[in-house]
């Protein structure tokens, strides 16, 4: 029989941290910021059916970059976690916080002690009453927590697009100046390759709305995106009229379609 | 009556799996206790409990209005004057519950959360003969205690997106699930309310009418049945009613109720069984 090498914890962990790192740098980024209303997502992603961003409980939601298998996983995992502590307790006592700490656990766990660490990183992100009560945490694949700040981006070009966002994002914007700043700073900063222009067909955005009631979160619809984008529109907020035509209860934007005859 | 978690905090197995989309059946895996369903009655009989009595659902054109009274009685003594038994399910849908009131809420509870848990998880509405399916799955798994006495029928009704029309499906002990025309009613005064509601159902009635025929049947329901309260103008304690279109579920709220409760109240003075319902009176 013959003897293992010996591979010391610090090169284990390094292995495995790279491995991960470069599974999350080949894909696109998304970007997690607040705005005066609520707190908005934008992704590269031009596809509609498998989201990048989604809602995990009244006032929180989920934005991942990585492998999608595993990041759904955890979403899935994450909706039940909210479910079921909003129906044995009450809807007020699922936070972002809880979540956060039961992912990082999560993640840490399959980080150390499973074959292969998820290639993941993910926000979980709770609107509160005013801005200053907003929280926006950061997990990566080993299950470290960042707590932060108005603004996050993960991905390939994390570090390029956060340093943009740094120097460009104040409190205070509309939905439409924090779109436009999202927008150009996904569409600068590439991860690799030239920089390019990105239309609302290749984004997925979202939205925690701090004026509605109950379930907050609402996807944003290409032509919603379009107007809110555009300097010459004056759209620059969701509309906040519930009243909507059949169809999802989470999709904002879209004039009702005629009822079928 | 927590849930089992993990010593070390990280996310039990069970939420990591891959598999359903119906939160019921995630607890029936994970915490079986938290179902009605998945508690052992002892032996013994069930003591009293607060019930909750009469339902009813008016269809109109393009939607539906479901009101329920607000009694639940324990025996011959009201338990409470103002108990909510018709409730939103979701945002196309509204159920309304007859039964014992305690396994009737949590059932209903179980429900809303069930549905918006398939819609999270799968990102797009079920369909409203799949919700109904889904509440009758519910009520069959409740089958032992209705053997026991705690029995829960519920009402449910909401507005098919495909078609654009309310729909209203009733249930039974067993589970069974019904498809009913143009209006329904469950519970200790159903006798009454149907009755009055054949009498008073025409086709193409707006929403606004619709609202005022189930007050009227709920009338004629309390007027007839001790367990099925009648509008309370002291307290100002109105009949529970939601209606359900192509805008979603919304409660009529209680200054409109007030309005409806009194043109009914002032109809039938001096003519308590009437329904004058075109303010021209009947014609004799």
């Amino acid at each position: 029989m013959s003897m293992p090498f010996y591979v010391s914890p610090e090169q284990l962990m390094k292995d495995r941290a790279d491995y991960a790192r470069k599974g999350i740098a080949r894909g696109r980024s998304v970007v997690v910021l607040a705005y005066d209303g609520g707190i908005a997502f934008v992704a590269e992603n031009p596809s509609r059916a498998l989201h990048k961003i989604s809602e995990i409980y009244d006032r929180i939601a989920f934005a991942a970059v990585g492998k999608y298998n595993e990041f759904e996983n955890l979403r899935v995992a994450g909706v039940r976690y909210a479910d079921l502590r909003g129906y044995s307790y009450d809807r007020s006592d699922v936070t972002a916080r809880g979540l956060a700490n039961a992912y990082a656990q999560t993640l840490g766990t399959v980080f150390t002690q499973e074959s292969k660490p998820y290639e993941v990183e993910i926000v979980v992100a709770e609107v509160g009453a005013t801005p200053d009560l907003d929280q926006i945490y950061r997990l990566t694949y080993d299950g470290s927590v960042a707590d932060e700040r108005g603004f996050v981006a993960m991905g390939g070009a994390a570090q390029s697009i956060s340093t943009a966002l740094g120097e460009q994002w104040r409190p205070g914007l509309s939905l439409g100046e924090a779109l436009t700043l999202a927008v150009s700073v996904l569409a600068d900063h590439p991860g690799d390759g030239e920089p390019r222009a990105l239309g609302p067909d290749q984004l997925e955005v979202a939205v925690l709305d701090r004026q509605r009631d109950r379930r907050l979160f609402r996807r944003l619809t290409a032509a919603l995106v379009e107007r809110l984008l555009s300097p010459s529109d004056p759209t620059h907020d969701v509309p906040h009229d519930e009243a909507h035509g059949p169809g999802p209860h989470d999709v904002v934007g879209d004039p009702p379609p005629a009822p079928p005859a | 009556m927590s849930a089992p978690t993990d010593p070390s905090g990280r996310l039990p197995h069970a939420y990591l799996v891959p598999g359903s989309a119906s939160f019921a059946e995630f607890l029936s895996d994970h915490a079986p206790r938290l179902l009605p369903s998945g508690r052992a009655l002892p032996v013994g009989t069930v003591p009293e409990a607060p019930h909750g009595t009469t339902i009813v659902a008016v269809e109109f054109d393009g939607g539906v209005v479901m009101a329920g009274d607000r009694r639940a009685t324990m025996g011959s003594m009201i338990a409470n004057r103002e108990i909510e038994k018709v409730f939103g399910a979701d945002d196309y849908s509204c159920v309304g519950i007859a039964g014992t009131a305690g396994l009737a809420i949590e059932l209903v509870k179980l429900f809303q959360v069930e549905l918006e848990h398939y819609e999270k998880i799968e990102g797009t509405l079920l369909s409203l003969e799949g919700k109904a399916n889904r509440l009758a799955t519910m009520i069959r798994g409740n089958l032992g205690l209705a053997m026991q006495g705690l029995a829960v029928v519920p009402l449910f009704a909401g507005y098919d997106v495909e078609s654009a029309q309310g729909r209203i499906y009733s249930y039974d002990v067993t589970g069974g699930c019904y498809t009913e025309r143009h209006h329904h009613s469950v519970g200790s005064g159903s006798l009454f309310a149907r009755g009055a509601m054949k009498k008073l159902w025409h086709r193409g009635l707006a929403s606004d009418q619709a609202v005022r025929v189930a007050v009227e049947a709920l009338y004629d329901a309390a007027d007839d049945d001790s367990a099925t309260g009648g509008p309370d103008l002291n307290r100002r304690i109105y009949p529970v009613v939601g209606v359900v279109d192509v805008e979603g579920y919304r409660r009529v709220d209680d200054a409109a109720m007030q309005a409806v409760v009194d043109t009914v109240v002032a109809g039938r003075r001096g003519d308590p069984g009437g329904a004058d319902l075109d303010g021209q009176g009947v014609a004799s």
